[in-house]
């Protein structure tokens, strides 16, 4: 009896849940097998699967004499197709700190929203406004921890007690502490705007004026980057979210109209074929109007 | 039953399966919930990143209770590692997820943020243990 009896509970184990590992949160990887299959079957017929929509960007940030300034332009791609053309890519971090987010749209939403939780509550158990250098080695740690998996690259600048910082760091979780830094598919045409212009200890308008160049230049020389410029001024004192802060791209107006005059075409003949119909049933519902 | 010091024998571990990793209850191969077998599923992880993560955890635990013996000597981890023994058995019944408020603090995670707190949270999971087969197994009357 005691034999049988295990067995019996074992079948029932299989009507309910039973397993007996507590369960964990985080990533799962049940479907990764399916998806390959699904994948794979797929690409014999020659359809691809559907992939993540991509930011296709333009980021960039400096640091001039007061603070730091980052920009990006603001059109999100899914392959070839502009998915947003007016979508936020300079994320908050802390009072002082902004993140500009490339590479996998919602990879670089998840992991700056994570990051700044986490600076809130660091700063909150230290009892200190947040380090930079805290935000990046938060980052680079966590984006190592998924080898590259997690498809975001990000350029975190602010000011904090040791002054104006400004790091990228790449998805692999690799990153660079530079005075001027451009990311993205667009980063080639900014980054050459900078090498070209920039000058340690600028003033703001000067600093302001660099960064929308290059970002314009990612604008108009890449494909994956378009709309609007944003900007973020980063100062001790204050901080200043320019959103919308250029539009070299604006819609062009229609310089005629395409329609035909009424009478364009000759009417030749002309043939009415009345339709009679039964009426079958007729029912009368009352609405409350009062 | 002996029902004193419960709890120091209640089973935290699951038994290993043998030799057929994909066995239903009946010790053959499950298809319909575990999915067709093949030697390279089970050798091969699915994911280059599913082992890394399964393991995360202790290897982290490992990495850091190395350094602080090589830093303060055993004693240190072997103390700490008395105190999450005792963390881990605060428990609900089996088949209750617990929040491991104790175990999180000595950990230092209970101020940080991860995946496994924004994805696949075991308190809003669809599915629940049976509560009596659950129990019997950590009972080990099973």
């Amino acid at each position: 009896r005691q034999r049988t009896r295990p067995q019996l509970l074992r079948a029932e184990n299989t009507m309910l849940n039973t397993s007996t590992k507590t369960p964990t949160g985080g990533f799962s990887f049940e479907n990764t097998r399916r998806n390959a299959v699904l994948e794979a079957n797929l690409s014999e017929k020659g359809y691809s699967a559907p992939n993540a929509r991509k930011t296709g960007t333009t980021i960039a940030g400096l640091i001039f004499k007061d603070g730091v300034i980052l920009g990006a332009d603001t059109r999100a791609t899914d392959d070839m197709v502009v998915a947003d053309k007016n979508c936020m890519k300079i994320h908050y971090i802390a009072p002082k700190i902004y993140c500009c987010g490339a590479g996998v749209a919602a990879d670089a939403e998840v992991t700056t929203q994570m990051m700044s939780s986490n600076v809130e509550l660091h700063s909150l158990s230290t009892g200190r406004p947040p380090l930079v250098a805290m935000v990046t080695r938060q980052l680079k740690q966590m984006l190592f921890r998924y080898q590259g998996h997690i498809g975001s690259s990000l350029i975190v600048g602010g000011v904090d007690v040791n002054g104006p910082q400004l790091y990228s760091v790449y998805p692999h979780g690799s990153y660079d502490k530079l005075p001027f830094l451009t990311m993205g598919s667009g980063a080639a045409s900014a980054v050459s705007v900078f090498e070209d212009r920039y000058k340690p200890n600028m003033e703001l308008e000067e600093a302001k004026q660099l960064v929308r160049d290059a970002i314009t230049a990612g604008i108009f020389c890449d494909l994956g980057s378009g709309s609007n410029v944003d900007l973020c001024v980063i100062t001790e004192k204050t901080v200043d979210y320019l959103r919308g802060y250029d539009q070299p791209v604006q819609k062009g107006l229609r310089e005629g109209t395409y329609r035909y005059k009424p009478g364009t075409t000759a009417v030749l003949t002309k043939t009415v074929t009345p339709l009679t119909l039964d009426v079958v049933d007729e029912s009368v519902q009352v609405m409350d109007t009062e | 039953m002996n029902t004193r010091g419960l709890r120091s024998q209640l089973k935290d571990s699951v038994p290993v399966t043998g030799l057929c990793p994909q066995a239903g209850p009946y010790g053959v191969q499950d298809s319909l919930r575990r999915g067709f077998s093949s030697v390279k599923n089970e050798l091969l992880p699915s994911h280059p990143l599913e082992l890394s993560e399964k393991n995360f955890q202790l290897n982290q635990d490992k990495m850091n209770f190395n350094t602080l013996r090589n830093i303060q000597g055993l004693h240190a981890p072997l103390k700490l590692q008395m105190e999450y023994r005792a963390a881990r058995q605060i428990q609900r019944l089996p088949f209750l997820p617990s929040s491991n408020l104790a175990l999180d603090t000595l950990r230092g995670s209970d101020d940080t943020i991860g995946f496994e707190d924004i994805l696949n949270d075991p308190v809003q999971s669809e599915m629940m243990g049976d509560p009596h087969i659950m129990t019997e197994y950590k009972l080990g009357v099973l």
